[in-house]
């Protein structure tokens, strides 16, 4: 089980903890095991020659990345990072700071990468990679989301989540995986989603869905469709958007602005995860692999546009890295990406995020509300890392901040935000990104949360805020985890399209869906 | 590695072999979690099993929600109530005790 671990007490300002050496020490999360690790290409346990391995590993990446070993050279500790790390606020482990953190790699590459570290190591702070320092690593490494918040503050725009990245990779070479990433991954890889959802069971689970709106809203047919070859819209959403709550109540919020607007669009059984962790066990070729099964889908179901759902880390994926990882966007080279590059529509942004589409459905007054449907809520909204500091929204400087709230504001009549140095580019993680929303990194997990729990306090005492909307599957599980922790209401969280939902006047007669036709054999 | 009444279980506590699940364990389970297994305890831990059965998987929390609503009243179908009956949620517990393995993903 568990460490018990004391709940911190919200001080009245986000204050410089002391520091507590060591309090923050520990295994880290559960390690992987040859059944997860081998798919994925990696070792199954700890190599005999790890040390070797690893220091390849390390040759190897900043080779590849330029960026790795520009980040690795140039840091002057000048302490601007210091003090920017939720987890570090949150825990007062020194090692948290953002370049103590950088250092347990920096210190190894400088042993062996650099001259004056091969000479003279103790002048220059390098190290050796042992044991102790190997355990540093994966402790340490496990306690950062990648939210790179302190990047935004350093001078040099040194990106610690690359860093962090970097390590977990040579970490999973020399044989030691996460437990948490890694399974899921197999999953997404095998079965098509995070959850290993088969395509069986995601079908029932959307036909109660549908049969579950038409309940509510007195008899208005929204369909959630599933591999409907020839669809407009091919919908990449968290499979948490369809298994846990409130994330269901934003994938609800989809189907009735599909169905408002009279779009022909489709989920796909074969592609049914926004999530990527590829990118947070820092593996290109993961990344890669996961990002292929979406091609193959839209591909397959010759679908024009490509869209994303309310996810933080698949709409970098998406927005960063899908036009030369799979031909979704421009760039990619090979046959197929350049089959989907024609194929895609280039009227629309491709990817185009869920909230960009909504957002320009408003914007024509295509979508009729009834605000007052929120008038119970005072809502607020946390900035989730990967949208608000990877990405873009609109293709306006500042959209992935503006759009969300104009949704939010067209919908609800009460919104405020949070302090100003805690949302926008500056925004504090939820605490639970970057592979660490699992049981076995709890205490980090509630200890990160500080930050975003002290702000989100002070406007619940000023302006009597009790709606919490995030665009981020993760998020959303993370504070109804955390939330009641700091005597909150765990229901307090919402998805933006949940309040779209709520307020959506559903006044459009039933559409006629004979130009598409379903891939699906029937049923034998 | 850990086992409960001679059944191996992972680090979390979820059996390692689905196929060793028998009631006494789940009760066992539970007890070690001090909750008492009632009827209602039994009705989720039973419909678990049955659509773990049919799909390989966990029900998503609306579809239990549903499920549940049917049979014990509207009132006691929403995820409330289940965290009344699972205090670490009805995924996570319920699956526990009902030899389910844990969901897993952003959830």
């Amino acid at each position: 089980m568990a460490k018990e671990f004391d709940i911190p007490v919200l001080p009245t300002y986000l204050e410089i903890p002391e520091l507590k050496e060591g309090i923050m020490d520990g295994e880290g999360p559960f390690k992987s095991v040859q059944e997860f690790q081998n798919p994925l290409g990696f070792p199954g346990k700890k190599v005999d020659n790890w040390q070797q391995v690893a220091i390849d590993k390390i040759g190897e990446l900043k080779s590849k990345y330029r960026s790795v070993q520009v980040f690795l050279d140039s840091c002057v500790k000048c302490g601007a990072c210091t003090d920017k790390c939720h987890y570090f606020l949150g825990s007062s482990d020194p090692k948290n700071m953002p370049v103590a953190r950088q250092d347990l790699f920096r210190s190894v590459y400088r042993r062996h990468f650099t001259f004056a570290g091969k000479y003279f190591p103790k002048l220059v702070g390098a190290k050796e990679l042992d044991d102790d320092m190997l355990d540093d690593w994966y402790n340490y490494f496990h306690q950062c989301s990648q939210c790179r918040r302190c990047s935004v503050f350093c001078p040099y725009g040194i990106d610690t989540a690359e860093i962090s990245m970097a390590a977990r990779e040579v970490l999973d070479a020399v044989g030691i995986g996460q437990k948490y990433c890694n399974q899921i991954l197999g999953k997404a890889l095998t079965i098509g989603n995070n959850l290993g959802l088969p395509e069986p069971a995601l079908r029932d689970t959307l036909l109660d869905l549908e049969e579950e709106i038409e309940e509510e809203t007195g008899g208005v047919a929204v369909k959630y469709p599933l591999d409907q070859k020839g669809a407009e819209i091919l919908l990449i959403t968290p499979s948490a958007d369809f298994f846990a709550e409130p994330h269901i109540d934003g994938l609800i919020g989809y189907g009735k602005v599909f169905h408002q607007d009279g779009v022909s669009w489709t989920l796909s059984s074969y592609a049914s995860e926004g999530a990527n962790f590829g990118m947070f066990i820092g593996s290109y070729d993961v990344m890669r692999k996961a990002a292929l099964r979406i091609r193959k889908a839209a591909l397959d179901l010759e679908v024009s546009r490509v869209m994303v759902g309310e996810c933080g880390h698949a709409w970098r994926v998406a927005y960063s890295f899908w036009n030369t990882l799979s031909g979704v966007g421009a760039g990619a080279t090979d046959e197929f990406a350049q089959k989907l590059q024609d194929q895609l529509d280039h009227r629309y942004p491709q990817p185009q995020h869920i909230i960009e589409y909504t957002h320009d459905l408003i914007q024509r007054g295509k979508l009729a509300f009834d605000k007052s449907a929120n008038d119970d809520r005072t809502v607020t909204f946390h900035d989730s890392c990967n949208v608000a500091r990877a990405t873009n929204m609109g293709g306006i400087p500042d959209g992935q901040f503006i759009l969300p709230r104009d949704v939010i504001k067209a919908v609800c009549n009460n919104y405020v935000d949070m302090e100003r140095s805690t949302i926008k580019e500056v925004t504090f993680c939820c605490g639970g990104g970057g592979g660490l929303l699992t049981d076995d990194l709890m205490e980090i997990r509630v200890k990160g949360a500080v930050p975003r729990m002290q702000a989100l306090k002070v406007v619940e005492k000023d302006n009597g805020v009790n709606t919490l909307a995030a665009i981020c599957a993760i998020c959303k599980s993370q504070f109804s985890k955390v939330l009641p922790k700091f005597d909150f209401d765990p229901y307090m969280i919402v998805s933006v399209h949940q309040l779209v939902s709520e307020a959506i006047i559903m006044d459009k007669p039933q559409t006629d869906t004979d130009d598409v036709t379903s891939v699906e054999t029937s049923e034998t | 590695m850990a086992d409960i009444l001679g059944a191996e279980v992972d680090e979390e506590g979820f059996l390692v072999d689905l196929s060793d699940w028998t009631k006494e364990i789940a009760e066992q389970m539970a007890k070690d979690d001090d909750v008492d297994l009632s009827d209602e305890h039994w009705d989720v831990i039973n419909f678990l099993r049955d659509y773990f059965e049919e799909y390989q998987i966990a029900p998503a929390v609306r579809v239990l929600t549903k499920a549940i609503a049917k049979r014990m009243g509207k009132d006691k179908g929403n995820s409330k109530y289940l965290y009344t009956l699972f205090p670490y949620g009805p995924g996570k517990q319920g699956c526990r005790f009902a030899g389910l393995p844990k969901p897993t993903g952003c959830i």
